[in-house]
């Protein structure tokens, strides 16, 4: 029922919306992430990413650490897991109104209509195609609508900051890591 | 193995300090002291140690945790959730700059990276020509800032620079740019370069392992994990600053409140807590300014990627400055800047390098060779630099808006442009802007063209700041100042402001000393005033 209520509200643009944001983009990030919100918070207002919306990270994060993940596909599978509950981990200790906009962020992401409009990757997130998704992070990333700009740097930010808070992540990079005998 | 560091808080706790976790309370509690102060950074524990000292009963709440070198292990991932506001992404309403700023006991000086510097003698010459603020002198402060840098030990640091910062004296020397060396409030610093994420052997004279430990022995009480939720006001007074309880994480309120009362009370929760401390409480505003012209030291980086290994994660991260282009045109002209270097760790870097992917992980896998470089724009001098304004979200969290503009897109273009020069002439092999439309450039000559060419707007360019000032602007002028030149709130009477939301500008340098010594003077003049006796020193 929510469901399709704010997909009405996605659908019927809003004037005042429009102009204040300039696009549907905007809306959409909004309507979609109330509706994410709504059925995700649960009782204890912990952030959960599940379902379409951990779907989409799945299939942003191995375009944004390209290049960093292993080839071998079950170490890379077993790195993805492990940086997707450390994006969400992160996600967890900031502050509540900060987590709502995360929230609203993938809540926009696991909306199909939205996932169309706003990133072009035609199908559902599972079989998202890493050029695609690289392809719309690069859109995003200088996007004329600074919206985009900010949720491409969420995306970057938090992905980032999961992989190489990981001491797993140092060998590659040539970081050695805290002195030892202290840490 | 090395010997364990001795923790001056595990003994200050053995030895019975009052210390009310407030994560832990199980009941709402009312507390009574002569003075609550409302965070324990530079300004808050400035002030309860001379307050203690002078003999007046002391409450300290801050909302952050109780954390010692025991705890500090050098990790990004446990320092940042930790010691920082916001797990150290903080950001201002349109999200373009990322603001870092301490949440712990010891406020931001439990993780800055140590720098000391006296208020430069521009600045403070125009707060007194254009704020009516008769203290700003250097012979007036200079026995505070003197007191201050025996408090937190500031000394010359003879160290040589680590090759991050030793880049910069190199190629700005190379170019005839003048640099010097930071002075550092530390004792016994081993090098490590870890400052950020707390001192793991109390080298860092911070407010943490000083001014804290030293209201405590004289009595003080300190509450942690409780956010100042709002001042109670009766006509001109504060009767009581309700605080609400954080769950263990800090995260959320558990339930439990905490009352304080107090004769006096001194906000000092920084420039944004504490502007919007006194909004969410609708303090009078006499002069409308109030969490106005809110500066930040807008910041721009420049990476360069050099031969030899730089490992800038490794040494004290700040000991090499240059001032010179603070001075290459008038304080209220042009934007000028001061160049100074970051310590590199990995989440930090990462997150602060622009792009994705392969070109990413290609200038990640460089770390080790990679210097970086940052150049902090001198805000508030110009009236095309009004800074930005403290609002409440929604949920009565404060929030900075602070809108960039041409005139400071003019000072990153420039900024950008000195910071590739130097490195080039340092050796750099390339140097890479913070930027999104940045390339890896590969000559002066190239990054010269490229960078004079690229757009400079909001998320683009990669801005951070971890000087947050103003706000709550002293000023003996009152329909400009929100507190007057004795740290006094106008519009009630047992109200102090004392941190770095009472510059009435940006300072033009890294701001912990000048904060340190302009709260002693003015907790001093409050402790005799509360007293009717000469106020006691810093130890």
């Amino acid at each position: 029922m929510a469901y399709t209520r704010d997909m009405a509200t996605l659908l019927r643009p809003s004037r005042r919306t429009f102009l204040a944001v300039g696009g549907l983009a905007a809306l959409a990030l909004g309507a979609g992430g109330a509706w994410y919100r709504a059925t995700r918070i649960d009782a204890t207002h912990r952030f959960a990413l599940d379902g379409e919306a951990r779907a989409a990270l799945h299939a942003i994060a191995p375009a944004i650490l390209d290049g960093a993940l292993a080839h071998d596909p079950g170490r890379r599978e077993r790195q993805l897991a492990s940086a997707i509950d450390a994006v969400e981990a992160a996600i967890r200790g900031l502050p509540q109104a900060t987590q709502h906009e995360v929230q609203d962020l993938f809540g926009l992401l696991a909306l199909r209509p939205a996932r169309r409009l706003l990133t072009g990757v035609p199908t559902g997130w599972e079989s998202a195609d890493i050029r695609q998704v690289s392809a719309f992070l690069q859109a995003w990333r200088v996007h004329r609508l600074e919206l985009m700009r900010s949720a491409y740097g969420a995306l970057h930010d938090l992905v980032l900051g999961a992989w190489y808070a990981q001491p797993a992540s140092w060998d590659a990079i040539g970081y050695p890591g805290p002195p030892r005998g202290l840490a | 193995m090395t010997a364990r560091i001795p923790d001056p808080i595990e003994a200050g706790l053995q030895r019975g300090w009052r210390v009310i976790d407030a994560s832990r309370l199980e009941h709402d509690r009312t507390l009574e002291a002569d003075v609550v102060i409302v965070g324990s950074g530079a300004g808050g524990g400035i002030s309860a140690e001379i307050l203690a000292r002078s003999g007046l009963s002391v409450i300290v709440v801050e909302e952050g945790p109780l954390k010692s070198s025991r705890d500090f292990r050098m990790r990004e991932a446990d320092a940042y959730p930790a010691l920082y506001q916001e797990s150290a992404a903080r950001k201002t309403h349109d999200k373009a700059i990322n603001i870092l700023q301490g949440r712990a006991v010891g406020g931001s000086t439990t993780v800055n990276w140590t720098s000391s510097f006296r208020a430069p003698e521009s600045t403070l010459a125009w707060w007194r020509r254009h704020h009516a603020l008769s203290l700003a002198t250097p012979d007036e402060l200079a026995p505070w800032f003197a007191m201050a840098e025996r408090r937190t030990g500031v000394v010359d640091w003879l160290v040589d620079p680590n090759q991050n910062n030793d880049a910069l004296r190199r190629g700005a020397a190379r170019l005839g740019i003048p640099t010097a060396a930071i002075r550092r409030n530390v004792q016994g610093c081993w090098n490590l370069g870890y400052c950020g994420m707390g001192c793991p052997t109390n080298a860092k004279q911070s407010m943490l392992v000083t001014t804290i430990p030293a209201a405590l022995d004289h009595g003080a009480t300190l509450v942690t994990r409780a956010r100042a939720e709002r001042l109670v006001l009766r006509g001109q007074q504060v009767e009581e600053v309700v605080c609400r309880a954080l769950d263990g994480a800090g995260v959320l309120p558990s339930g439990r409140l905490l009352r304080l009362r107090a004769r006096h009370v001194v906000v000092a929760g920084g420039a944004i807590n504490t502007p919007a401390l006194l909004l969410r409480s609708d303090a009078p505003d006499p002069s409308g300014q109030l969490g106005k012209r809110t500066f930040l030291h807008p910041t721009v980086i420049s990476a360069a990627f050099y031969e030899k290994r730089i490992e800038g994660w490794s040494g004290a991260p700040q000991s090499i400055y240059s001032d010179h282009f603070l001075a290459t045109d008038p304080i209220d002209g042009p934007i000028g800047y001061k160049l100074e270097t970051p310590p590199l760790h990995p989440l930090l870097l990462a997150t602060t390098m622009s792009g994705f992917g392969e070109q990413h992980a290609t200038a990640m896998r460089d770390f080790a060779h990679l210097g970086g470089m940052i150049a902090l724009l001198r805000d508030g001098f110009h009236e095309d630099s009004p800074g930005g304004v403290v609002r409440l979200r929604g949920d009565g969290m404060g929030e900075l808006d602070y809108p960039l503009n041409d005139y400071l897109w003019d000072g990153a273009r420039r900024a950008l442009l000195s910071m590739a020069e130097i490195q080039f002439a340092a050796g750099a092999r390339t140097v890479q802007p913070a930027h999104e439309k940045a390339g890896r450039y590969r000559s002066w000559a190239e990054a010269r063209r490229e960078i004079a060419a690229l757009p400079q707007r909001a998320h683009v360019t990669r801005v951070v700041s971890a000087h947050v000032m103003g706000g709550c602007a002293m000023g003996g002028d009152e329909r400009r100042g929100v507190v007057d030149p004795a740290g006094r709130y106008r519009g009630l009477a047992n109200l102090s402001v004392h941190d770095g939301s009472l510059f009435p500008t940006s300072l033009g340098a890294n701001p912990q000393l000048t904060i340190y010594a302009i709260t002693a003077r003015l907790a001093s003049g409050l402790a005799s005033h509360l007293t009717g006796r000469p106020a006691a020193a810093l130890a």
